[in-house]
């Protein structure tokens, strides 16, 4: 047992010898950074903050263990996780102020310039190149293989298209004698259309995920219709059947202003919620207010024997946002 | 003293010690107003932290299927699986719903402290000499950065973010001679467009333009290492030729890494506890829904706003459209914007003659020129961006929308001259103080002196032992 002693002694005595022989013995070197007196208010308040912080870490695994998904935790996380990181930047922030060395150094702002350098790299480029004879042929041919090899390079691209068939973009799934159908595909009768209220119908056996198929139906007191001359069986009974893509941005029309606050809207008005341009449902989808450069196209309406409702032909113009020229053609 | 074994290990295999020693003693002046941008990089990490996250659970394709998991209100929707992997990463993902806030609200972030930083270095003049192609960078930084959030909000296929596309086909096809081949040439087909558009989307949010703001970030540290840091004149020791400021190590790193962590900690919480974008809601897209009060990201506010400001008119030559109408508003105004920030070293060099190197800031009130037109441009800019919320006042205050509408479209150019000359005056105003404020002090020390020199020659008092 003193055996024992004698031994845990003489380690110790060695350690401790080891561990003296590391310290700051003789003179010390010129120091770099300043010295800092201690803090031991500070020490704790960091050692505490980053012991707070991995409980905070153990918290959100626990939190994520028992999470059975029976609740949304996502507050839970939030909070344990973000609570780690704040408790880290904390103690991080006492570190910075209280324990580690605030002094100013100064240092010399790099030259912005080094004209000696330029000359040499200069010199260099122009000496490299003093043996060719047909240096602007040269850097043709050579900007000629470069300009070339980028353009092949981009020529792919052209498979993303298609970039100048753009007949597509008249495309609609409206023509004579079609059908109008709600979204579930039932057909739509002329006597539920009612006043004040709009309602969105698609063409029968078509996709409704095109911006030429969905129009908005209102009906208006035929009297109080202001249609071009051309379109005055367009609207049979009062109902008039509109593209629900907005010609300024191409927004689905989601609000109609009717019934009406005198006040301020003094008609009834088809109005987009993007920017809302505003159109006027009694004068062919004129333009009343907003951004849209262009009237809403109006599809021709007929009420077939069955009393449903059918279309008459297509667009009055063509469906969506402008593009260049859109105002050319009519609609296919 | 032999050295620290981590550092001998580093320095024999790499020979990077003297690199080292440089890096821990560079300097940073102090100003509060210089972490803005640390801010936004540490934004950054979050959002890719987090976005990484996103990307192993979020599903780009608008296959259809048809909805039939724990959120109730939606079962039985036809919908994409893009939409479909959104909903279910923020349901049945244990943190999927605290990734996808955080890293929403980290893009909102992002972009306030790249503006607000972005106005700090043009205020005090940082994109001078030599450092503009710092600021070059740094705006086309910004410009990415909204294109990058604008994609991210709309790979989700929720109706809001169809919206959001729809605006955006419709400004791509308002480009004038080539709009149409244009939309139709990213879109694939006519509006919503071909299936690849959705995978097209998502490899340029996750990859391409992640992988610019990457390059640009890159460039723009590596150019203020090699510049170093602007500084105030706080001190007769901070010149032209030196700066004053604190050590990478030790003193500015725990400051900065402080800031990390603070940023992510705000972020985390923000996303765990202030919903954001509750997709749910919206529903799935359909090209003929919308929905009233639609609003997007506080980063595009001011694009909404210029395409609801224009008046209604196309550019026509006969039965020709030249220039269709969300051209105005939603490319040349912000080309205009982008334009005027990366071209106003120059321009502001043309103007003052000053061609000179500054590493000494300017207080605003220095460049009263510069300052009132910034002051301007801000104006003009942040009542365009009022203009887009004009719905909502009409909602909640009752106030007529075309008239505010009106109200705008003449106030978006009344104010900012008012600004700029009410600006430019106080600017003015408060350089004179200055002035006055310099003479009195020199007047008095001179009085002072006066005083001392004035009695007759008597024993001066011995100097106080201090």
């Amino acid at each position: 047992m003193s055996r024992l002693w004698g031994w845990l002694l003489a380690g110790l005595v060695l350690v401790f010898g080891w561990w003296r022989r590391r310290g700051p013995e003789g003179e010390e070197p010129e120091r770099l950074v300043a010295r800092t007196s201690p803090d031991r208010r500070a020490e704790n308040a960091v050692i505490a903050l980053f012991g707070l912080a991995a409980l905070a870490a153990v918290a959100f695994m626990i939190v994520y263990a028992l999470d059975d998904g029976s609740r949304d935790r996502t507050q839970l996380y939030g909070l344990t996780f973000g609570a780690c990181l704040a408790l880290i930047a904390a103690a991080l922030i006492v570190l910075g102020r209280r324990l580690m060395p605030y002094e100013e150094f100064e240092e010399d702002y790099p030259e912005p310039e080094h004209p000696d350098e330029q000359e040499a790299v200069s010199q260099i480029i122009r000496e490299s190149g003093s043996g060719l004879t047909r240096k602007r042929l040269l850097l043709t041919a050579g900007g000629a293989a470069g300009g070339a090899l980028g353009l092949a390079a981009l020529t792919p691209v052209l498979s993303l298209g298609p970039w100048l068939q753009t007949d597509s973009l008249y495309d609609t799934p409206w023509q004579a004698g079609r059908r109008l159908v709600d979204e579930h595909g039932a057909p739509l009768h002329a006597d539920a259309i009612e006043r004040e209220t709009f309602y969105t119908a698609f063409p029968e056996d078509a996709s409704q995920d095109e911006i030429g198929a969905p129009v908005v139906l209102v009906r208006l007191d035929p009297r109080a219709l202001r249609l071009p001359p051309e379109r005055a069986l367009w609207a049979p009974r009062g109902i008039l059947a509109y593209s629900k893509i907005c010609t300024h941005a191409g927004c689905a029309i989601a609000l109609y202003r009717s019934p009406l606050f005198e006040p301020t809207a003094p008609q009834p008005a088809l109005v987009c919620p993007c920017h809302y341009s505003t159109f006027d449902p009694a004068d062919g989808g004129s333009v009343l207010f907003g951004p849209a450069g262009r009237a809403l196209p109006q599809l021709p309406l007929r009420i077939d024997a069955r009393g449903e409702l059918r279309a008459a032909g297509n667009f009055s113009g063509p469906v969506g946002p402008s593009w260049q020229g859109v105002r050319g053609e009519r609609p296919t | 003293m032999s050295p620290n074994p981590a550092v001998r290990f580093i320095d024999e295999r790499t020979g990077a010690a003297p690199l080292m020693r440089k890096v821990m003693r560079y300097v940073f002046p102090e100003h509060g107003s210089f972490l803005l941008g640390e801010i936004a990089l540490y934004a950054f990490l979050v959002l890719i932290a987090t976005g990484i996250y996103l990307a192993l659970f979020f599903d780009p394709s608008l296959a259809e299927t048809t909805y039939d998991g724990t959120y109730a209100p939606l079962r039985g929707l036809r919908m994409s699986a893009a939409y479909q992997s959104a909903i279910d990463l923020s349901f049945d993902d244990r943190t999927g719903l605290l990734m996808r806030q955080t890293h929403h609200w980290a893009a909102d972030v992002f972009l306030v402290s790249i503006v607000l930083h972005l106005m700090r270095v043009f205020f005090t003049g940082a994109f001078r000499r030599p450092r503009v192609l710092t600021w070059t960078l740094g705006v086309a930084m910004l410009f990415a950065s909204l294109l990058e959030g604008y994609l991210g909000y709309s790979v989700v296929d929720d109706l809001l973010s169809g919206m959001g596309l729809a605006i955006g086909y419709g400004v791509a096809e308002s480009v004038p001679l080539v709009g149409g081949n244009l939309a139709l040439g990213l879109w694939g087909a006519p509006f919503p467009g071909d299936q690849a558009f959705e995978s097209r989307m998502f490899i340029a949010h996750v990859l391409v333009m992640p992988g610019l703001i990457g390059a640009l970030l890159t460039g723009h540290l590596a150019l203020i290492a090699a510049r170093h840091h602007t500084q105030f004149r706080r001190s007769p020791r901070q010149t032209e030729r030196k700066l004053l400021g604190l050590p990478t190590f030790p003193a500015q790193t725990p400051r900065s890494l402080g800031l990390l962590f603070a940023t992510a900690a705000v972020l985390f919480a923000l996303g765990g506890l202030v919903q954001v974008n509750p997709v749910w809601l919206w529903g799935p897209f359909e090209l003929a829904q919308g929905t009233n009060g639609a609003q997007p990201d506080w980063y595009l506010g001011w694009l909404i706003g210029a395409l609801r400001l224009m008046p209604g008119f196309d550019v026509t030559i006969g039965d020709y459209t030249l220039v269709a109408n969300p051209f105005w508003g939603g490319i040349l105004f912000p080309t205009i914007v982008m334009f005027t920030m990366l071209l106003w070293p120059w321009i502001e060099r043309r103007a003052t003659g000053d061609r000179a190197v500054h590493n000494l800031l300017d207080r605003p009130r220095d460049a009263p020129g510069r300052t009132a037109f910034g002051v301007a441009f801000f104006v003009w800019v942040v009542l365009i961006f009022l203009a887009g919320s004009a719905d909502r006042v009409y909602v909640f205050f009752d106030l007529s929308y075309d008239g505010q509408i009106w109200f705008y479209r003449v106030l978006v150019w009344i104010a900012p001259v008012a600004a700029f000359l009410v600006t430019r005056r106080i600017c003015r105003e408060l350089q004179r103080s200055d002035a006055i404020q310099a003479e009195r002090e020199r007047a008095e020390r001179e009085a002072e002196q006066a005083l001392v020199v004035k009695p007759p020659p008597a024993p001066a008092p011995a100097p106080k032992a201090s």
